[in-house]
């Protein structure tokens, strides 16, 4: 600390930490201490705010895990995510190690520029796109009763509907973390081991993956977390029938006009959230510094 | 480990049946990428082609003749310009704060060691971490306490809570290339402090800044998780596309899609000839 202001003085020093200490204190920390207070507290009408009923309570938390649908939506926010989070990695990889290692430079070039424009766009609008796709009578139908693999159209609008909309979604945020890492892996070393008669995928295992290790763990960290906390692809992509966290957490809020309550499903999600992030990077055994750079 | 150096199967086999193998490989390898940018760019193509077909809801099937008349709408519609103004005020108000507080951790984080560094990187990019709707909901939550209620102000806080994470990361990345002892050559050669960081470090720093303020634009630009919670009865972009999905859909908002397609293509081929340039430099040097 003291280093701040040997360096820039106690003036200067003294701007920076102010302005660092607004943002950790008041943008992120107080707000998230309010959350967590409020989900703690029970909702009252203004007048009883402050008696004998304001008192910290668990009966958010309750109410979550009691209701037959609520806790049930919750595990399928996680496991879906995972899902995502999987498939997208599948994908992925090749495509990342191809574009590290393989590819000519021009093809690099080419293909960084066309994936770069659907990263630049909106997710709504990426959404919006597979409304478009999915819907009744769209394309995908009109296109397998072409082909003659469906008989009549299929409604596409659900859960399947939302995870395919989702890895649209995150998919690059998976692909330009594990690329980046193995751009750095030395050519010569897959070479070398090529040469001593290494099997591809002895080479991948034994090599590119530890090094694309990584990125791999931001794309899964990253991947994940935006899926659990995803809005937009429930919304137009889901069905009345299948709801999703996210959903509930708004329903809480602008709907019904419990804030209390969608204070609890938010810390819920939160905690899930890093929970599951810092997991993830115990598992990869990689720390935060490196993981988010 | 000497069960490293074993021979390949591949080595064995007949140099016929090893080409045809390996020629299968590199044509699986190409079909499988063919259809992964398909995967990529067909849905875009898709949002795009709806904006020139003559349906009133946006599809490519039935193909109903093709029309300019979506195109010509979106210049003409009031909403859509109110929206982007919106966006553009959150956006402005998003780098005025970012850029500032993100510029100062940097240079915090750049002054710190050991345990107490890894700390306070742990709580800066924790904003990151968190799902945007819960940094919607904590922000709002936090300021009706005293008062305020969903808005501009809100929207600019909460979106800055987390894209300031960004700006750091961007500006300490190039901060770490510094070499200290310029800035205390020119402490000993009489500067002010203020005179380095104005003379020295900030213009080093200026291709980072710029880079953050871009990527804190578009951020907040594109945001909608967080903006949805906080954005009281205003209207950014996003939110306006997201509630014409729900409420009546028309070709308008694909001829939107296009324009921001197009404009992402740009962005994207400007960003690789700035790269290009940056390795053609570092070749020179």
């Amino acid at each position: 600390m003291s280093e701040i202001f040997q360096r820039f003085g106690k003036t200067l020093g003294g701007i920076f930490v102010a302005l660092v200490l607004l943002w950790l204190a008041g943008l992120v920390l107080v707000p998230g201490i309010y959350m967590v207070n409020a989900a703690l507290t029970p909702r009252l009408p203004l007048a009883l705010r402050g008696g004998p009923d304001d008192v910290y309570v668990l009966e958010n938390f309750a109410y979550l895990l009691n209701h037959p649908n609520h806790g049930w939506i919750f595990v399928k926010t996680i496991w879906s995510s995972a899902l995502v989070t999987f498939v997208t990695l599948l994908l992925c990889y090749p495509v990342a190690y191809w574009l590290a290692q393989v590819a000519r430079k021009w093809q690099m070039r080419l293909m960084l520029v066309l994936m770069l424009v659907p990263y630049l766009m909106n997710e709504v609008l990426r959404g919006l796109a597979w409304y478009i796709i999915l819907a009744f009578s769209g394309p995908l139908n009109a296109m397998l009763m072409g082909l003659g693999l469906l008989d009549e159209p299929h409604r596409w609008y659900g859960d399947g509907g939302v995870l395919a909309g989702m890895a649209y979604a995150y998919i690059l945020f998976m692909l330009f973390p594990i690329y980046n890492a193995i751009c750095t892996l030395d050519r010569d070393q897959i070479n070398a081991a090529r040469n001593l008669g290494s099997a591809t995928w002895r080479i991948h295992r034994r090599i590119v993956l530890p090094h694309a290790k990584v990125g791999i763990a931001t794309g899964c960290v990253f991947v994940f977390m935006m899926a659990a906390g995803s809005y937009v692809a429930p919304a137009l992509l889901g069905a009345p029938g299948s709801r999703w966290f996210t959903q509930l957490v708004y329903e809480w809020f602008f709907e019904i006009g419990n804030w209390n309550r969608g204070a609890a499903y938010g810390v819920a999600l939160m905690a899930m959230c890093l929970t599951v992030v810092l997991g993830l990077l115990a598992l990869f055994r990689v720390n935060l510094t490196s993981a988010i750079k | 480990m000497t069960n490293d150096i074993n021979v390949s199967p591949m080595h064995t086999q007949s140099g016929a049946s090893q080409r045809l193998w390996s020629w299968l490989g590199r044509a699986g390898s190409r079909l499988y990428l063919f259809a992964f940018v398909g995967f990529l760019l067909g849905p875009l193509a898709i949002l795009g082609g709806a904006a020139f077909n003559d349906s009133s809801f946006p599809t490519v099937s039935p193909w109903q003749g093709g029309t300019l008349k979506w195109l010509q709408a979106l210049f003409h519609d009031g909403e859509i310009g109110d929206a982007l103004v919106s966006s553009g005020i959150v956006a402005g108000g998003v780098i005025l704060v970012s850029l500032p507080v993100g510029l100062a951790s940097a240079l915090v984080l750049n002054s710190l060691n050991g345990r107490a560094r890894g700390f306070v990187y742990g709580l800066m990019v924790s904003p990151m971490l968190i799902p945007g709707i819960v940094i919607g909901i904590s922000t709002l939550l936090f300021w009706r306490q005293v008062g305020v209620n969903g808005g501009y102000f809100l929207t600019i806080l909460a979106q800055a809570s987390f894209i300031t994470s960004f700006v750091m990361l961007m500006i300490a990345a190039q901060l770490q290339r510094f070499d200290r002892t310029m800035e205390d050559a020119a402490l000993g050669l009489g500067a002010s402090r203020l005179m380095v960081l104005r003379r020295i470090l900030l213009p080093y720093l200026r291709p980072a800044v710029l880079a953050a303020c871009c990527l804190a634009f578009l951020q907040s630009f594109e945001n909608y998780n967080t903006t949805l919670f906080v954005r009281g009865t205003e209207t950014p972009l996003t939110v306006f596309i997201a509630t014409k999905v729900r409420t009546g859909l028309t070709p308008v908002i694909n001829a939107l899609g296009l324009v921001m397609m197009l404009a992402a293509l740009i962005g994207a081929l400007l960003w690789e000839l700035k790269r290009m340039k940056g390795f053609a430099r570092a070749d020179r040097s």
